[in-house]
């Protein structure tokens, strides 16, 4: 999977944010095996301490589970992962929202706006 | 998480002539964890790995590498990458390798020729006829391929182009075993810090800092490269 660490933020919560699209989109799909931390922590380039930690979070969360031999599975519970997803949507959502007024777009303008990029025109240009 | 203290050094002190190189650095590294040591030049650390490895020594304080101060002992536990090229020049790469198997009974031969393989290195060339940055890298296959308790490499990336570079990021996250420690200076800290636990700030001989990577970068907002250059501003 493609990893984009960047400077500022802490490295873990990066590695949290790209797992959970990694498990949303199914990159790895529900109820299968994830590759060990240390291959993780290669591909991502950062320390396996770190990959650890952020898989120990989801883990806490519930949206991985860790196996008494085999490592971690991602979790079986397509509920859990509809409402990760939910979450990940209403905050990029909010994000776009507060853009687009920024930008002092009103409600009408940004639906519309929505709207015409969906059908793949853009008839202002 | 195992915390054992597999490397630290005590109220070190170090001067060449009259010139202070290390005015009583202390700290400490556990096991599993991957360090950097940052500073800007002059400030003390290739003094400090040197000492680290048996190549010079201290003027006071000490440095205790599993417990032991720098001699037979922990020269078999620690794999040294020296920050200028240490091997014969006139050497084929192969007979640095079998030059390493007979030297160190940690170093794995076959992982040392996979890593050369990988990185294009013939067995067959010359040393000497290799680039700077090739011998770099042919050195630091070979420090790496050892199976030590501690790995001080002393600017291992400098001379390396940003390709290799990765590579060797790589092998290094692949390679190290978690009941042992890294510890590498450099400067192009924004390449390799998130690979780290943590940095050790040295200025004037002295530890300015202590910090993991992630704790600086929730602490300030910045990365740690964005942190050394505010921090050493000229």
């Amino acid at each position: 999977m493609d990893w984009n660490i960047t400077a500022g933020r802490p490295v873990y919560v990066q590695l949290v944010e790209q797992m959970e699209l990694a498990l949303v989109n199914g990159t790895f799909p529900p109820g299968s095996k994830i590759p060990p931390v240390r291959e993780l922590a290669a591909d991502a380039g950062v320390n396996p301490n770190t990959m650890q930690r952020a898989l120990q979070e989801l883990e806490n969360r519930g949206l991985l589970q860790a196996q008494r031999t085999a490592g971690r599975t991602v979790t079986a519970d397509a509920d859990a992962l509809q409402a990760l997803r939910r979450k990940r949507a209403v905050s990029l959502a909010a994000e776009f929202l507060y853009q687009m007024q920024a930008l002092g777009l009103d409600r009408a303008e940004t639906e519309e706006l929505l709207r015409q990029t969906a059908e793949g025109g853009d008839r202002d240009e | 998480m195992n915390e054992n203290v597999i490397y630290e050094a005590q109220d070190l002190h170090k001067r060449y002539g009259s010139r202070v190189a290390l005015n009583g650095v202390s700290f400490a590294v556990t096991t599993g964890k991957l360090v950097g040591l940052l500073g800007p030049n002059g400030s003390g650390k290739t003094t400090l790995l040197k000492i680290s490895a048996g190549l010079l020594t201290a003027n006071g304080g000490c440095v205790l590498i599993d417990g032991q101060e720098p001699g037979v002992y922990t020269k078999s536990i620690t794999s040294y990458l020296p920050d200028r090229m240490a091997l014969p020049t006139e050497m084929r790469a192969a007979d640095a390798v079998d030059l390493y198997a007979d030297f160190y009974t940690d170093f794995d031969a076959a992982k040392a020729r996979a890593m050369l393989a990988d990185l294009h290195i013939e067995a067959r060339n010359r040393i000497g006829a290799m680039s700077k940055g090739t011998q770099e890298k042919m050195q630091l296959c070979l420090t790496m391929s050892r199976s030590a308790r501690l790995y001080l490499l002393d600017e291992p990336l400098g001379g390396v182009d940003p390709a290799a570079r990765d590579y060797i990021l790589q092998t290094i996250l692949r390679n190290y075993h978690e009941d042992a420690a890294l510890v590498l200076s450099t400067h192009l800290i924004g390449d390799i810090e998130r690979a780290l636990d943590e940095v050790i700030f040295l200025q004037e001989g002295s530890v300015l800092r202590q910090v993991g990577v992630d704790a600086l970068r929730e602490e300030t907002g910045h990365s740690v490269d964005e942190y050394f250059r505010e921090v050493y501003k000229c």
